[in-house]
Protein backbone atom coordinates (compact mmCIF):
# COMPACT_ATOMS: atom_id res chain seq x y z
CA UNK A 1 0.00 0.00 0.00
CA UNK A 2 3.02 2.33 0.18
CA UNK A 3 2.99 2.96 -3.56
CA UNK A 4 -0.72 3.48 -3.43
CA UNK A 5 -0.60 6.16 -0.80
CA UNK A 6 2.17 7.75 -2.83
CA UNK A 7 -0.12 8.01 -5.83
CA UNK A 8 -3.34 8.94 -4.10
CA UNK A 9 -1.98 11.58 -1.76
CA UNK A 10 -4.34 13.85 0.11
CA UNK A 11 -3.51 16.82 -2.15
CA UNK A 12 -4.51 14.84 -5.23
CA UNK A 13 -7.71 13.62 -3.61
CA UNK A 14 -8.50 17.19 -2.61
CA UNK A 15 -7.96 18.58 -6.12
CA UNK A 16 -10.07 15.75 -7.50
CA UNK A 17 -12.91 16.62 -5.19
CA UNK A 18 -12.59 20.39 -5.56
CA UNK A 19 -10.83 21.07 -8.85
CA UNK A 20 -9.51 24.66 -9.17
CA UNK A 21 -10.22 26.80 -12.24
CA UNK A 22 -12.77 24.23 -13.28
CA UNK A 23 -14.92 26.13 -15.71
CA UNK A 24 -15.01 27.51 -19.21
CA UNK A 25 -12.96 30.69 -19.69
CA UNK A 26 -15.07 33.41 -21.30
CA UNK A 27 -12.20 35.55 -22.59
CA UNK A 28 -9.99 32.67 -23.67
CA UNK A 29 -8.01 33.22 -26.87
CA UNK A 30 -6.39 29.79 -26.95
CA UNK A 31 -8.00 26.45 -26.29
CA UNK A 32 -7.57 22.80 -27.08
CA UNK A 33 -9.39 19.58 -26.51
CA UNK A 34 -7.62 16.64 -24.93
CA UNK A 35 -8.87 13.11 -25.26
CA UNK A 36 -7.48 9.80 -24.12
CA UNK A 37 -9.22 7.20 -26.27
CA UNK A 38 -7.86 4.37 -24.14
CA UNK A 39 -9.71 5.37 -21.01
CA UNK A 40 -12.18 7.98 -22.20
CA UNK A 41 -10.72 10.89 -20.24
CA UNK A 42 -11.79 14.08 -21.96
CA UNK A 43 -11.01 17.69 -21.16
CA UNK A 44 -10.79 21.19 -22.60
CA UNK A 45 -8.10 23.64 -21.58
CA UNK A 46 -8.69 27.37 -22.01
CA UNK A 47 -5.98 30.04 -21.95
CA UNK A 48 -6.08 33.77 -22.00
CA UNK A 49 -2.67 34.84 -23.29
CA UNK A 50 -1.67 38.49 -23.50
CA UNK A 51 1.77 40.03 -24.10
CA UNK A 52 3.29 36.57 -24.09
CA UNK A 53 1.91 35.84 -20.62
CA UNK A 54 -0.72 33.36 -19.49
CA UNK A 55 -3.08 35.79 -17.82
CA UNK A 56 -5.71 33.18 -17.05
CA UNK A 57 -6.24 29.47 -17.51
CA UNK A 58 -9.04 27.02 -16.84
CA UNK A 59 -10.27 23.58 -17.75
CA UNK A 60 -13.39 21.48 -17.88
CA UNK A 61 -14.13 17.86 -18.63
CA UNK A 62 -14.31 14.45 -17.06
CA UNK A 63 -11.74 11.91 -16.06
CA UNK A 64 -10.18 9.98 -13.24
CA UNK A 65 -8.83 11.49 -10.03
CA UNK A 66 -5.28 11.62 -11.38
CA UNK A 67 -6.22 13.45 -14.58
CA UNK A 68 -8.57 15.84 -12.82
CA UNK A 69 -6.14 16.70 -10.03
CA UNK A 70 -3.30 17.07 -12.49
CA UNK A 71 -5.36 19.46 -14.64
CA UNK A 72 -6.37 21.45 -11.59
CA UNK A 73 -2.76 21.84 -10.42
CA UNK A 74 -1.59 22.55 -13.96
CA UNK A 75 -3.89 25.57 -14.13
CA UNK A 76 -2.49 26.87 -10.84
CA UNK A 77 1.07 26.29 -12.00
CA UNK A 78 0.93 28.04 -15.37
CA UNK A 79 -1.22 30.99 -14.36
CA UNK A 80 0.89 34.15 -14.62
CA UNK A 81 3.76 32.39 -16.37
CA UNK A 82 5.23 33.49 -19.67
CA UNK A 83 4.67 31.16 -22.59
CA UNK A 84 8.30 30.04 -22.38
CA UNK A 85 7.99 29.32 -18.65
CA UNK A 86 4.78 27.35 -19.20
CA UNK A 87 6.45 25.34 -21.95
CA UNK A 88 9.43 24.64 -19.70
CA UNK A 89 7.09 23.38 -16.98
CA UNK A 90 5.27 21.18 -19.50
CA UNK A 91 8.59 19.72 -20.54
CA UNK A 92 9.75 19.07 -16.98
CA UNK A 93 6.40 17.61 -15.92
CA UNK A 94 6.32 15.30 -18.91
CA UNK A 95 9.88 14.12 -18.27
CA UNK A 96 9.19 13.57 -14.59
CA UNK A 97 6.01 11.57 -15.22
CA UNK A 98 7.73 9.36 -17.78
CA UNK A 99 10.77 8.78 -15.58
CA UNK A 100 13.24 10.85 -17.61
CA UNK A 101 13.76 13.49 -14.95
CA UNK A 102 14.67 12.86 -11.35
CA UNK A 103 12.99 15.75 -9.59
CA UNK A 104 15.15 15.26 -6.50
CA UNK A 105 18.56 15.44 -8.15
CA UNK A 106 18.00 17.59 -11.25
CA UNK A 107 17.15 21.28 -11.06
CA UNK A 108 13.56 22.07 -11.99
CA UNK A 109 10.70 24.45 -11.32
CA UNK A 110 8.09 21.78 -10.62
CA UNK A 111 7.60 22.62 -6.94
CA UNK A 112 4.51 20.91 -5.58
CA UNK A 113 3.84 19.28 -8.97
CA UNK A 114 6.41 16.67 -7.95
CA UNK A 115 3.51 15.06 -6.12
CA UNK A 116 2.76 13.38 -9.47
CA UNK A 117 6.20 11.74 -9.67
CA UNK A 118 4.60 8.54 -8.35
CA UNK A 119 2.69 7.90 -11.61
CA UNK A 120 5.87 6.68 -13.27
CA UNK A 121 5.46 3.49 -11.22
CA UNK A 122 2.04 3.07 -12.81
CA UNK A 123 2.66 2.96 -16.57
CA UNK A 124 -1.05 2.62 -17.27
CA UNK A 125 -1.69 5.93 -15.51
CA UNK A 126 1.06 8.18 -16.86
CA UNK A 127 -1.24 9.51 -19.59
CA UNK A 128 -3.85 10.43 -16.99
CA UNK A 129 -1.36 12.80 -15.34
CA UNK A 130 0.03 14.25 -18.57
CA UNK A 131 -3.23 14.71 -20.53
CA UNK A 132 -3.96 18.24 -19.30
CA UNK A 133 -0.35 19.28 -19.84
CA UNK A 134 -0.36 18.02 -23.42
CA UNK A 135 -3.64 19.83 -23.96
CA UNK A 136 -2.26 23.08 -22.50
CA UNK A 137 0.82 22.69 -24.70
CA UNK A 138 -1.36 22.19 -27.78
CA UNK A 139 -3.50 25.21 -26.90
CA UNK A 140 -0.42 27.40 -26.49
CA UNK A 141 1.16 26.32 -29.74
CA UNK A 142 -1.64 25.77 -32.15
CA UNK A 143 -3.12 29.10 -31.22
CA UNK A 144 -6.59 27.66 -31.64
CA UNK A 145 -8.99 30.57 -31.30
CA UNK A 146 -12.02 29.84 -29.22
CA UNK A 147 -15.32 30.44 -30.94
CA UNK A 148 -17.32 32.99 -28.99
CA UNK A 149 -20.63 31.73 -30.31
CA UNK B 1 -7.47 -40.15 -40.59
CA UNK B 2 -6.48 -42.96 -38.25
CA UNK B 3 -3.98 -40.66 -36.60
CA UNK B 4 -6.64 -38.02 -35.95
CA UNK B 5 -8.90 -40.53 -34.27
CA UNK B 6 -5.99 -41.63 -32.11
CA UNK B 7 -5.41 -38.04 -31.03
CA UNK B 8 -9.06 -37.76 -30.08
CA UNK B 9 -9.31 -40.81 -27.91
CA UNK B 10 -6.13 -40.28 -25.92
CA UNK B 11 -8.02 -38.03 -23.53
CA UNK B 12 -11.34 -39.41 -22.47
CA UNK B 13 -13.62 -36.99 -20.66
CA UNK B 14 -13.84 -38.06 -17.03
CA UNK B 15 -16.20 -35.66 -15.29
CA UNK B 16 -15.06 -34.94 -11.74
CA UNK B 17 -17.47 -35.25 -8.86
CA UNK B 18 -18.70 -32.06 -7.21
CA UNK B 19 -16.84 -28.80 -7.68
CA UNK B 20 -13.51 -28.84 -5.92
CA UNK B 21 -12.36 -25.33 -6.75
CA UNK B 22 -9.07 -25.71 -4.89
CA UNK B 23 -8.22 -28.72 -7.01
CA UNK B 24 -9.20 -26.83 -10.16
CA UNK B 25 -6.98 -23.89 -9.15
CA UNK B 26 -3.97 -26.20 -9.01
CA UNK B 27 -4.36 -26.69 -12.76
CA UNK B 28 -3.61 -22.99 -13.37
CA UNK B 29 0.02 -22.08 -12.60
CA UNK B 30 -0.55 -18.34 -13.11
CA UNK B 31 -2.89 -18.24 -10.13
CA UNK B 32 -0.11 -19.29 -7.75
CA UNK B 33 1.53 -15.87 -7.58
CA UNK B 34 1.38 -12.75 -5.50
CA UNK B 35 0.89 -9.27 -6.92
CA UNK B 36 1.98 -6.33 -4.81
CA UNK B 37 2.58 -8.81 -1.98
CA UNK B 38 -1.03 -10.00 -2.11
CA UNK B 39 -2.32 -13.28 -3.55
CA UNK B 40 -3.42 -12.64 -7.14
CA UNK B 41 -7.18 -12.35 -7.46
CA UNK B 42 -7.78 -12.62 -11.18
CA UNK B 43 -11.15 -11.17 -12.14
CA UNK B 44 -10.49 -10.08 -15.71
CA UNK B 45 -11.56 -13.30 -17.38
CA UNK B 46 -13.81 -11.59 -19.92
CA UNK B 47 -10.71 -9.90 -21.35
CA UNK B 48 -8.51 -12.99 -21.25
CA UNK B 49 -8.79 -16.12 -19.17
CA UNK B 50 -5.94 -18.19 -17.74
CA UNK B 51 -4.42 -21.30 -19.24
CA UNK B 52 -4.40 -24.69 -17.46
CA UNK B 53 -1.24 -26.81 -17.33
CA UNK B 54 -2.74 -29.38 -19.65
CA UNK B 55 -3.03 -26.77 -22.40
CA UNK B 56 0.43 -25.34 -21.74
CA UNK B 57 1.91 -28.84 -21.94
CA UNK B 58 0.15 -29.63 -25.20
CA UNK B 59 1.45 -26.41 -26.81
CA UNK B 60 4.93 -27.13 -25.44
CA UNK B 61 4.80 -30.68 -26.77
CA UNK B 62 4.24 -29.33 -30.28
CA UNK B 63 7.17 -26.93 -29.92
CA UNK B 64 9.46 -29.49 -28.33
CA UNK B 65 8.61 -32.55 -30.40
CA UNK B 66 6.46 -31.72 -33.42
CA UNK B 67 7.44 -28.21 -34.49
CA UNK B 68 7.15 -28.00 -38.26
CA UNK B 69 4.74 -26.69 -40.85
CA UNK B 70 1.41 -28.33 -41.53
CA UNK B 71 -0.34 -29.67 -44.64
CA UNK B 72 2.69 -29.66 -46.89
CA UNK B 73 5.46 -31.81 -45.48
CA UNK B 74 5.81 -35.47 -46.31
CA UNK B 75 8.13 -35.90 -43.37
CA UNK B 76 7.36 -37.30 -39.94
CA UNK B 77 7.19 -34.04 -37.95
CA UNK B 78 4.94 -32.32 -40.45
CA UNK B 79 2.55 -35.25 -40.37
CA UNK B 80 2.52 -35.20 -36.56
CA UNK B 81 1.85 -31.45 -36.54
CA UNK B 82 -0.87 -31.74 -39.20
CA UNK B 83 -2.55 -34.52 -37.25
CA UNK B 84 -2.53 -32.46 -34.06
CA UNK B 85 -3.79 -29.33 -35.84
CA UNK B 86 -6.59 -31.12 -37.65
CA UNK B 87 -7.33 -33.03 -34.45
CA UNK B 88 -7.95 -29.68 -32.77
CA UNK B 89 -10.40 -28.83 -35.55
CA UNK B 90 -12.29 -32.07 -34.87
CA UNK B 91 -12.50 -31.10 -31.21
CA UNK B 92 -13.89 -27.69 -32.16
CA UNK B 93 -16.44 -29.36 -34.40
CA UNK B 94 -17.71 -31.43 -31.48
CA UNK B 95 -17.49 -28.47 -29.09
CA UNK B 96 -19.96 -26.44 -31.15
CA UNK B 97 -21.75 -29.42 -32.76
CA UNK B 98 -20.94 -28.41 -36.32
CA UNK B 99 -21.95 -30.82 -39.07
CA UNK B 100 -18.44 -31.01 -40.47
CA UNK B 101 -14.98 -30.04 -39.28
CA UNK B 102 -14.37 -28.11 -42.51
CA UNK B 103 -16.99 -25.60 -41.37
CA UNK B 104 -14.69 -24.60 -38.50
CA UNK B 105 -12.14 -22.08 -39.77
CA UNK B 106 -9.20 -21.30 -37.52
CA UNK B 107 -8.65 -17.59 -37.00
CA UNK B 108 -6.62 -15.39 -34.66
CA UNK B 109 -9.67 -14.65 -32.52
CA UNK B 110 -13.28 -13.48 -32.77
CA UNK B 111 -12.20 -10.13 -34.23
CA UNK B 112 -10.55 -11.87 -37.15
CA UNK B 113 -13.54 -14.19 -37.44
CA UNK B 114 -15.91 -11.25 -37.90
CA UNK B 115 -13.54 -9.56 -40.34
CA UNK B 116 -13.33 -12.79 -42.33
CA UNK B 117 -17.10 -12.88 -42.71
CA UNK B 118 -17.25 -9.17 -43.49
CA UNK B 119 -14.67 -9.52 -46.28
CA UNK B 120 -15.69 -12.93 -47.55
CA UNK B 121 -19.46 -12.60 -47.39
CA UNK B 122 -20.19 -8.91 -46.87
CA UNK B 123 -18.04 -7.49 -49.63
CA UNK B 124 -19.40 -10.01 -52.09
CA UNK B 125 -23.08 -9.95 -51.29
CA UNK B 126 -23.88 -6.55 -49.75
CA UNK B 127 -24.43 -3.49 -51.90
CA UNK B 128 -25.76 0.08 -51.98
CA UNK B 129 -28.97 0.64 -50.02
CA UNK B 130 -28.71 -2.71 -48.24
CA UNK B 131 -29.05 -2.80 -44.47
CA UNK B 132 -26.98 -4.54 -41.81
CA UNK B 133 -28.48 -5.01 -38.34
CA UNK B 134 -26.32 -5.13 -35.22
CA UNK B 135 -27.21 -4.51 -31.56
CA UNK B 136 -26.66 -1.72 -29.07
CA UNK B 137 -24.41 -3.90 -26.92
CA UNK B 138 -21.85 -5.01 -29.47
CA UNK B 139 -18.11 -5.04 -28.86
CA UNK B 140 -16.27 -2.71 -31.24
CA UNK B 141 -15.17 -5.88 -33.08
CA UNK B 142 -18.78 -6.42 -34.15
CA UNK B 143 -19.40 -2.76 -35.03
CA UNK B 144 -16.36 -1.40 -36.84
CA UNK B 145 -16.03 -4.08 -39.57
CA UNK B 146 -19.69 -3.57 -40.51
CA UNK B 147 -19.27 0.20 -40.47
CA UNK B 148 -16.30 -0.16 -42.81
CA UNK B 149 -18.42 -2.33 -45.11
CA UNK B 150 -21.30 0.17 -45.04
CA UNK B 151 -18.92 2.98 -45.94
CA UNK B 152 -17.41 1.02 -48.79
CA UNK B 153 -20.69 -0.23 -50.24
CA UNK B 154 -23.10 2.57 -49.40
CA UNK B 155 -25.04 0.23 -47.14
CA UNK B 156 -26.74 1.27 -43.91
CA UNK B 157 -26.07 0.13 -40.34
CA UNK B 158 -29.18 -0.36 -38.18
CA UNK B 159 -28.97 -0.92 -34.42
CA UNK B 160 -31.31 -2.94 -32.18
CA UNK B 161 -31.77 -0.75 -29.08
CA UNK B 162 -31.66 -1.98 -25.49
CA UNK B 163 -33.37 -1.01 -22.24
CA UNK B 164 -31.66 0.41 -19.13
CA UNK B 165 -31.12 -3.07 -17.73
CA UNK B 166 -29.16 -4.01 -20.83
CA UNK B 167 -31.72 -6.19 -22.61
CA UNK B 168 -32.37 -5.98 -26.34
CA UNK B 169 -35.79 -4.68 -27.36
CA UNK B 170 -37.06 -7.52 -29.49
CA UNK B 171 -40.05 -5.58 -30.85
CA UNK B 172 -37.65 -2.94 -32.12
CA UNK B 173 -35.61 -5.70 -33.73
CA UNK B 174 -38.71 -6.88 -35.57
CA UNK B 175 -39.31 -3.34 -36.75
CA UNK B 176 -35.76 -3.09 -38.13
CA UNK B 177 -35.99 -6.22 -40.25
CA UNK B 178 -37.25 -5.65 -43.78
CA UNK B 179 -36.63 -6.63 -47.39
CA UNK B 180 -33.50 -4.43 -47.47
CA UNK B 181 -31.87 -6.31 -44.56
CA UNK B 182 -28.96 -8.33 -45.87
CA UNK B 183 -27.11 -9.34 -42.70
CA UNK B 184 -27.49 -9.52 -38.92
CA UNK B 185 -24.58 -9.65 -36.44
CA UNK B 186 -25.27 -9.94 -32.70
CA UNK B 187 -23.35 -10.92 -29.57
CA UNK B 188 -24.38 -14.08 -27.77
CA UNK B 189 -23.31 -12.51 -24.46
CA UNK B 190 -22.43 -8.84 -23.88
CA UNK B 191 -18.83 -8.39 -22.75
CA UNK B 192 -19.61 -5.09 -20.99
CA UNK B 193 -22.86 -6.05 -19.26
CA UNK B 194 -22.99 -9.84 -19.15
CA UNK B 195 -26.42 -9.98 -20.80
CA UNK B 196 -27.23 -13.30 -22.44
CA UNK B 197 -29.14 -12.45 -25.59
CA UNK B 198 -31.99 -14.66 -26.84
CA UNK B 199 -29.93 -15.61 -29.88
CA UNK B 200 -32.10 -18.50 -30.99
CA UNK B 201 -35.06 -16.17 -31.26
CA UNK B 202 -32.91 -13.50 -32.95
CA UNK B 203 -31.67 -16.03 -35.51
CA UNK B 204 -35.18 -17.33 -36.23
CA UNK B 205 -36.50 -13.87 -36.92
CA UNK B 206 -33.60 -13.03 -39.26
CA UNK B 207 -34.24 -16.26 -41.15
CA UNK B 208 -37.88 -15.31 -41.67
CA UNK B 209 -36.45 -12.64 -43.97
CA UNK B 210 -33.93 -15.06 -45.43
CA UNK B 211 -31.13 -13.05 -43.83
CA UNK B 212 -27.90 -14.74 -42.71
CA UNK B 213 -26.73 -14.04 -39.18
CA UNK B 214 -23.41 -14.06 -37.35
CA UNK B 215 -23.23 -14.65 -33.60
CA UNK B 216 -20.24 -13.24 -31.71
CA UNK B 217 -19.75 -15.96 -29.10
CA UNK B 218 -16.55 -14.65 -27.52
CA UNK B 219 -18.17 -14.47 -24.07
CA UNK B 220 -20.36 -17.53 -24.41
CA UNK B 221 -17.71 -20.05 -25.44
CA UNK B 222 -15.83 -20.07 -22.08
CA UNK B 223 -18.97 -20.34 -19.96
CA UNK B 224 -21.74 -22.16 -21.73
CA UNK B 225 -22.62 -24.67 -24.38
CA UNK B 226 -22.86 -23.93 -28.09
CA UNK B 227 -24.85 -25.94 -30.59
CA UNK B 228 -24.63 -24.27 -33.97
CA UNK B 229 -27.05 -26.77 -35.54
CA UNK B 230 -29.68 -26.19 -32.89
CA UNK B 231 -29.19 -22.43 -33.09
CA UNK B 232 -29.16 -22.66 -36.89
CA UNK B 233 -26.85 -19.63 -37.02
CA UNK B 234 -25.02 -19.04 -40.28
CA UNK B 235 -21.77 -17.91 -38.64
CA UNK B 236 -20.47 -18.24 -35.08
CA UNK B 237 -17.13 -16.97 -33.83
CA UNK B 238 -15.09 -17.05 -30.62
CA UNK B 239 -11.57 -16.50 -29.30
CA UNK B 240 -9.34 -19.13 -27.74
CA UNK B 241 -7.65 -16.81 -25.27
CA UNK B 242 -10.97 -16.13 -23.52
CA UNK B 243 -11.58 -19.86 -23.11
CA UNK B 244 -8.39 -21.08 -21.42
CA UNK B 245 -6.29 -21.39 -24.59
CA UNK B 246 -3.35 -19.24 -25.74
CA UNK B 247 -3.72 -15.95 -27.62
CA UNK B 248 -3.77 -16.23 -31.38
CA UNK B 249 -6.29 -19.07 -31.41
CA UNK B 250 -9.92 -18.84 -32.37
CA UNK B 251 -12.64 -20.11 -34.64
CA UNK B 252 -15.21 -18.85 -37.05
CA UNK B 253 -17.84 -21.40 -37.92
CA UNK B 254 -19.83 -20.98 -41.10
CA UNK B 255 -22.36 -23.15 -42.89
CA UNK B 256 -20.46 -24.94 -45.63
CA UNK B 257 -22.91 -23.71 -48.28
CA UNK B 258 -22.14 -20.08 -47.40
CA UNK B 259 -18.40 -20.53 -46.91
CA UNK B 260 -18.19 -22.09 -50.36
CA UNK B 261 -19.90 -19.10 -51.97
CA UNK B 262 -17.70 -16.58 -50.19
CA UNK B 263 -14.55 -14.85 -51.35
CA UNK B 264 -11.35 -15.90 -49.58
CA UNK B 265 -10.20 -13.63 -46.76
CA UNK B 266 -6.46 -13.52 -47.38
CA UNK B 267 -4.50 -14.84 -50.30
CA UNK B 268 -1.33 -16.87 -49.98
CA UNK B 269 0.05 -20.29 -49.40
CA UNK B 270 -2.11 -23.20 -48.24
CA UNK B 271 -5.34 -21.63 -49.55
CA UNK B 272 -4.87 -22.69 -53.18
CA UNK B 273 -5.26 -25.74 -55.37
CA UNK B 274 -3.16 -24.37 -58.18
CA UNK B 275 -1.50 -21.10 -59.07
CA UNK B 276 -0.43 -19.80 -62.46
CA UNK B 277 0.15 -16.16 -63.33
CA UNK B 278 -3.11 -16.27 -65.27
CA UNK B 279 -5.37 -17.89 -62.71
CA UNK B 280 -5.49 -19.30 -59.21
CA UNK B 281 -7.90 -21.99 -58.11
CA UNK B 282 -8.71 -21.77 -54.43
CA UNK B 283 -8.49 -24.68 -52.05
CA UNK B 284 -11.56 -26.39 -50.61
CA UNK B 285 -12.82 -25.66 -47.10
CA UNK B 286 -11.37 -25.00 -44.61
CA UNK B 287 -8.00 -24.25 -46.26
CA UNK B 288 -9.54 -21.62 -48.56
CA UNK B 289 -9.75 -19.36 -45.51
CA UNK B 290 -6.44 -20.23 -43.88
CA UNK B 291 -3.74 -18.55 -45.93
CA UNK B 292 -0.22 -18.76 -44.61
CA UNK B 293 1.11 -20.63 -41.61
CA UNK B 294 -1.41 -20.38 -38.77
CA UNK B 295 -0.79 -20.18 -35.00
CA UNK B 296 -0.29 -23.94 -34.86
CA UNK B 297 0.75 -24.22 -31.19
CA UNK B 298 -2.13 -21.95 -30.13
CA UNK B 299 -4.78 -23.80 -32.12
CA UNK B 300 -3.55 -27.17 -30.83
CA UNK B 301 -3.78 -25.51 -27.41
CA UNK B 302 -7.39 -24.58 -28.14
CA UNK B 303 -8.10 -28.23 -28.81
CA UNK B 304 -6.52 -29.10 -25.46
CA UNK B 305 -8.60 -26.40 -23.74
CA UNK B 306 -11.73 -28.04 -25.13
CA UNK B 307 -10.50 -31.37 -23.72
CA UNK B 308 -9.95 -29.67 -20.38
CA UNK B 309 -13.47 -28.20 -20.35
CA UNK B 310 -14.90 -31.62 -21.16
CA UNK B 311 -12.91 -33.22 -18.34
CA UNK B 312 -14.01 -30.74 -15.68
CA UNK B 313 -17.56 -30.67 -17.05
CA UNK B 314 -18.85 -27.60 -18.84
CA UNK B 315 -22.28 -27.66 -17.29
CA UNK B 316 -20.94 -28.04 -13.78
CA UNK B 317 -18.49 -25.22 -14.37
CA UNK B 318 -21.31 -23.02 -15.67
CA UNK B 319 -23.47 -23.78 -12.63
CA UNK B 320 -20.60 -22.91 -10.29
CA UNK B 321 -19.94 -19.63 -12.16
CA UNK B 322 -23.62 -18.79 -12.02
CA UNK B 323 -23.59 -19.11 -8.23
CA UNK B 324 -20.40 -17.05 -8.04
CA UNK B 325 -21.99 -14.24 -10.07
CA UNK B 326 -25.09 -14.35 -7.89
CA UNK B 327 -22.96 -14.10 -4.75
CA UNK B 328 -20.81 -11.27 -6.13
CA UNK B 329 -23.89 -9.34 -7.25
CA UNK B 330 -25.36 -9.71 -3.76
CA UNK B 331 -22.12 -8.64 -2.03
CA UNK B 332 -21.47 -5.60 -4.23
CA UNK B 333 -25.09 -4.46 -4.32
CA UNK B 334 -25.02 -4.26 -0.53
CA UNK B 335 -22.20 -1.68 -0.55
CA UNK B 336 -23.48 1.89 -0.38
CA UNK B 337 -22.39 3.93 -3.38
CA UNK B 338 -21.91 0.91 -5.66
CA UNK B 339 -24.16 0.68 -8.68
CA UNK B 340 -24.38 -2.50 -10.75
CA UNK B 341 -24.38 -1.75 -14.49
CA UNK B 342 -26.25 -4.36 -16.46
CA UNK B 343 -29.14 -5.95 -14.62
CA UNK B 344 -30.59 -8.18 -17.31
CA UNK B 345 -32.55 -11.20 -16.10
CA UNK B 346 -30.27 -13.55 -18.01
CA UNK B 347 -26.63 -12.83 -17.22
CA UNK B 348 -23.32 -14.64 -17.33
CA UNK B 349 -19.96 -14.18 -15.63
CA UNK B 350 -19.68 -10.37 -15.97
CA UNK B 351 -20.28 -7.86 -13.17
CA UNK B 352 -19.91 -4.25 -14.28
CA UNK B 353 -20.21 -1.57 -11.65
CA UNK B 354 -19.52 2.04 -10.79
CA UNK B 355 -18.76 3.72 -7.47
CA UNK B 356 -20.29 7.10 -6.79
CA UNK B 357 -17.75 9.91 -7.32
CA UNK B 358 -14.89 7.53 -8.11
CA UNK B 359 -13.66 7.07 -11.66
CA UNK B 360 -13.33 3.40 -12.71
CA UNK B 361 -9.62 3.87 -13.51
CA UNK B 362 -8.94 4.91 -9.95
CA UNK B 363 -10.88 1.84 -8.80
CA UNK B 364 -8.76 -0.32 -11.11
CA UNK B 365 -5.46 1.08 -9.81
CA UNK B 366 -6.41 0.79 -6.15
CA UNK B 367 -7.67 -2.77 -6.59
CA UNK B 368 -4.50 -3.67 -8.48
CA UNK B 369 -2.49 -2.51 -5.50
CA UNK B 370 -4.30 -5.19 -3.55
CA UNK B 371 -3.56 -7.88 -6.08
CA UNK B 372 -7.00 -7.75 -7.69
CA UNK B 373 -7.11 -7.67 -11.49
CA UNK B 374 -10.28 -6.15 -12.92
CA UNK B 375 -10.92 -4.19 -16.10
CA UNK B 376 -11.73 -0.48 -15.98
CA UNK B 377 -12.87 1.49 -18.99
CA UNK B 378 -15.35 1.26 -21.82
CA UNK B 379 -14.60 -2.44 -22.52
CA UNK B 380 -14.39 -1.78 -26.27
CA UNK B 381 -18.09 -1.01 -26.15
CA UNK B 382 -18.25 2.78 -26.19
CA UNK B 383 -21.83 2.85 -27.54
CA UNK B 384 -22.94 0.88 -24.46
CA UNK B 385 -21.39 3.57 -22.23
CA UNK B 386 -23.02 6.32 -24.30
CA UNK B 387 -26.41 4.59 -24.09
CA UNK B 388 -26.16 4.29 -20.30
CA UNK B 389 -24.69 7.82 -20.01
CA UNK B 390 -21.60 6.76 -18.09
CA UNK B 391 -17.97 7.33 -19.12
CA UNK B 392 -16.76 3.89 -18.09
CA UNK B 393 -17.32 1.04 -15.66
CA UNK B 394 -15.23 -1.21 -13.51
CA UNK B 395 -15.77 -4.83 -14.49
CA UNK B 396 -15.15 -7.98 -12.52
CA UNK B 397 -15.55 -11.10 -14.64
CA UNK B 398 -15.42 -14.61 -13.29
CA UNK B 399 -14.27 -18.06 -14.28
CA UNK B 400 -14.79 -21.44 -12.63
CA UNK B 401 -11.44 -21.13 -10.79
CA UNK B 402 -12.52 -18.04 -8.86
CA UNK B 403 -13.80 -18.43 -5.32
CA UNK B 404 -16.31 -16.83 -3.01
CA UNK B 405 -13.35 -15.85 -0.81
CA UNK B 406 -12.00 -13.85 -3.75
CA UNK B 407 -15.36 -12.13 -4.11
CA UNK B 408 -15.05 -11.19 -0.42
CA UNK B 409 -11.55 -9.76 -1.07
CA UNK B 410 -13.05 -7.72 -3.92
CA UNK B 411 -15.91 -6.43 -1.78
CA UNK B 412 -13.53 -5.44 1.04
CA UNK B 413 -11.23 -3.67 -1.42
CA UNK B 414 -14.15 -1.74 -2.89
CA UNK B 415 -15.00 -0.55 0.60
CA UNK B 416 -11.39 0.60 0.92
CA UNK B 417 -11.70 2.56 -2.35
CA UNK B 418 -14.77 4.31 -1.02
CA UNK B 419 -12.87 5.10 2.19
CA UNK B 420 -9.90 6.61 0.29
CA UNK B 421 -12.20 8.83 -1.74
CA UNK B 422 -14.61 9.81 1.03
Amino acid sequence: MSELSELYQQVILDHNKKPRNFHRLENANHSAEGFNPLCGDHLNVYLHVEDDQVKDVSFEGSGCAISKASASMMTQAVKGKTKAEAEKLFNEFHRMATGQLNEETEPNDLGKLTIFAGVRDFPARVKCATLSWHTMHAALNEQQKVSTE
Amino acid sequence: MAAIVEELITIKPKPRDGWDVERIRKDFPVLRQTVNDKPLVYLDNAASSQVPMMVIERGAQYIEQEHSNIHRGVHYLSMKATTAYEGAREKVKRFINAREAKECIFVRGATEGINLVMHGYGRKFIGPGDEIVISAMEHHANIVPWQMLCEEKGAKLRVIPMNDAGELLMDEYDALLNEKTRFVAVAHVSNALGTINPVKEIIERAHKYGVPILIDGAQQAPHGTIDVQDLDCDFYTFSGHKMFAPTGSGVVYGKARLLEQMNPFQGGGDMIKSVTFEKTIYADLPNKFEAGTPAIASQIGLGAAIDYLNIIGREKAAAYEHELLRYATERLSAIEGVRIIGTAREKLSVLSFTIENVHPHDIGTILDQQGIAIRAGHHCAQPVMQRLKIPATARASFAFYNTKAEVDVLADAIEKVIEVFS
